[in-house]
């Protein structure tokens, strides 16, 4: 097991290293270079060599990177001006009520996708089974903007229970249950559709295994065969799926968190987007990517302990 | 486990029945050549050949469609605007004037040329890629799939509006944006194919006969990676019109007048109180069914490969 840490911990950090240098060329993608693209268009000249000195852009590109990437290990992301607040402090604010809307969604997409998966897998080719394969075939094909605008247009305007718009930015986490509920389910119903296909197939594959044979033969019972022999090990690719899937999630947040101007991370991207804020979009960037990375890395651990097979390969 | 969670899915997408289908077709005709046998088998996949017709129908409506029906989609007509479906306007207006259903064909246009252009070079890019490090493996081949790595790592959707909002957005900077991020996931499989072939005799005999690389690539592992990548390419197409449409509805796609399902829907949701349901049923309706083609074409082309390796293999 310990290896198996250290392999995949080592790869993760490397992965790290590429994901800073990638948020590091795009900041000297930037039209005007960096103190241009931080001080804006009508910076002068005085003001843009104090800037390039404090953060070192006068020197070699690799010596650059070091300060750079010193000042993010510091947690000095950067600074944006024209929200007039550091990026750290921003991505404090909007982080976490990120982590409640995708934290939920994920939770509620695991929670229908595997018994749905399952009951597909059992009740293989049956008209059930092609009809959720149907849907999950739609939802999948489906935008998330317009899943979303299709909530809005019946929750809120043909039979109107449910807000249009998320949480108010000054509301504590939890404060507005109601105006969570539609961007949750916009998210998780998408995720849905994506879990429960790989459900389904890894509960097939199962099912033909000899071991579920054997286990019939004995007499064990045909729920006690679903629940105890081929549940647990078709859950096993979902671990890693969910790890895979964080990519995914968290685009799916951003557009969510726009159409329902939802304030979180993704708004935050978006917005900054609009103002042309880059120290905010790298900011933003560089703790997605990171996040990612490690999300994978502990699904690999957690699955490394769940399937002990996949230690010692 | 070097799986892309989006594009993964094809590989894991439920079998139908063509799979069985095909090999009781084989069984019954075993001279057929591999084309034929493969058009065959991709012919008896309902799912596939109704996609093939709704992308058909699809590339008239929007390339054929505007010679039928003539609208004027460059000047607005404000006089005219949100205007309910009459004779006058099949689909109604716009807030603009513009008529909707003119708008959908000419968004069309672009939506698709964008989306089968990026799949075309992501998959030409995801192949050259994947083989070379394929093929040269050790240090070379860990250097670049770790940049691969990395670069999946951040959403692909954050970098896209990023690069977006530095660069203009034109159809060429949409297809050559969304294409700098669309190679990644092909380059991974066709890797993971040519690690397995490169164990292959033939492979092994070639190398052997003092074939080279670049020899090797090109005469061997193409080839054999040809099916995967095709079946990649059509979910790829699918992918980048949802790409192309979340851009255009985040306001970072190609400004007007030039038109996309993805801001029609973007300015049909300000009026999503109003009734105008002519503004969002059509263009949603659009995207969805665009994608559903392509993806049953894959499906259907998914069980096709499958049958030529195995008829290959016999």
């Amino acid at each position: 097991m310990t290896a198996y840490l250290i392999r995949r911990a080592l790869h993760a950090l490397i992965v790290l290293f590429g994901v800073s240098l990638i948020v590091f060329l795009l900041l000297h993608l930037l039209p005007g270079g960096p103190a241009r693209a931080s001080l804006g268009l009508r910076a002068n000249p005085a003001s843009i060599r104090a800037f390039d000195q404090q953060y070192g852009l006068n020197q070699p590109l690799p010596v650059q990177y070091l300060v750079w990437i010193g000042q993010v290990l510091r947690g000095n992301l950067g600074f944006s001006y024209k929200l007039n607040q550091s990026v750290d402090s921003l991505l404090a604010e909007n982080v976490p009520r990120t982590l409640v809307l995708m934290g939920t969604a994920t939770i509620i997409a695991v929670a229908i996708a595997i018994p749905v998966g399952m009951l597909q897998a059992v009740k293989r080719n049956s008209p059930g089974d092609y009809t959720l394969t149907a849907l999950a075939f739609l939802f999948y094909s489906m935008p998330s903007f317009l899943l979303g605008l299709v909530l809005i247009i019946v929750f809120s305007d043909v039979w109107p229970v449910l807000p249009s718009t998320g949480p108010t930015a000054t509301s504590p986490l939890f404060d507005q249950i109601p105006n969570l509920i539609l961007p949750v389910a916009t998210l998780a119903l998408i995720t849905v559709a994506l879990f429960s296909r790989y459900m389904r197939s890894s509960a097939l594959d199962n099912l033909a295994e000899d071991y579920v044979r054997t286990a019939a033969a004995k007499g064990v019972s045909r729920r006690a065969v679903l629940f105890r022999h081929v549940l647990p090990n078709a859950l096993l690719p979902i671990i890693t799926l969910v790890g895979l899937s964080l990519p995914g999630i968290l685009g799916g947040a951003l557009i969510v968190e726009s159409l329902f101007n939802y304030p979180g991370m993704g708004l935050l991207f978006w917005n900054a987007a609009q103002t042309e804020d880059f120290p905010v979009m790298l900011g933003t960037s560089l703790v997605v990517g990171m996040a990612v990375v490690l999300g994978s890395l502990v699904a690999d651990v957690l699955y490394g302990i769940a399937d002990p097979r996949i230690r010692y390969q | 486990m070097e799986l892309s969670p989006h594009k993964a899915v094809g590989a894991q997408r439920p079998m139908n029945s063509a799979e069985t289908e095909a090999a009781i077709f084989e069984d019954s005709e075993p001279r057929r050549s591999l084309g034929a046998s493969a058009v065959a088998v991709f012919g008896q996949n309902t799912l596939a050949l109704v996609g093939l017709a709704m992308v058909a129908a699809f590339f008239l409506f929007c390339f054929v469609g505007p010679l039928v029906y003539h609208t004027n989609q460059v000047a607005t007509a404000v006089a005219q605007a949100n205007r309910p479906p009459t004779a006058a306007h099949l689909l109604g207006t716009d807030a603009v004037g513009y008529d909707e259903l003119g708008r959908l064909m000419v968004g069309g246009q672009i939506t698709l040329l964008v989306a089968v252009a990026v799949a075309v070079l992501a998959t030409t890019i995801g192949l050259i890629w994947g083989c070379v490090a394929g093929v040269s493996g050790g240090g070379l081949d860990s250097l670049m799939m770790r940049i691969v790595d990395a670069a999946l790592a951040i959403p692909g959707l954050f970098l896209l509006i990023f690069l977006d909002s530095i660069l203009k957005p034109s159809v060429l900077v949409l297809i050559m944006v969304i294409t700098a991020l669309a190679w990644l996931v092909p380059s991974r499989l066709v890797r993971a194919e040519v690690l397995s072939l490169r164990q292959r005799p033939f492979v092994e005999a070639a190398r052997g006969a003092g074939a080279t690389g670049v020899w090797v690539i090109l005469r061997h592992l193409i080839p054999n990676v040809f099916g995967t990548v095709v079946v990649n390419a059509t979910f790829q197409v699918a992918d980048a019109v949802l790409t192309v449409a979340a851009l255009s509805f985040l306001g970072l796609g190609i400004p007007p007048p030039a038109a996309n399902w993805g801001s029609m829907l973007a300015n049909g949701v300000n009026y999503v109180f109003a009734g105008y349901w002519w503004q969002i049923w059509p263009a949603g309706v659009c995207i969805v069914a665009v994608v559903v083609g392509f993806n049953f074409i894959g499906d259907g082309l998914r069980d096709t490969v499958d049958v030529r390796m195995r008829a290959g293999r016999s």
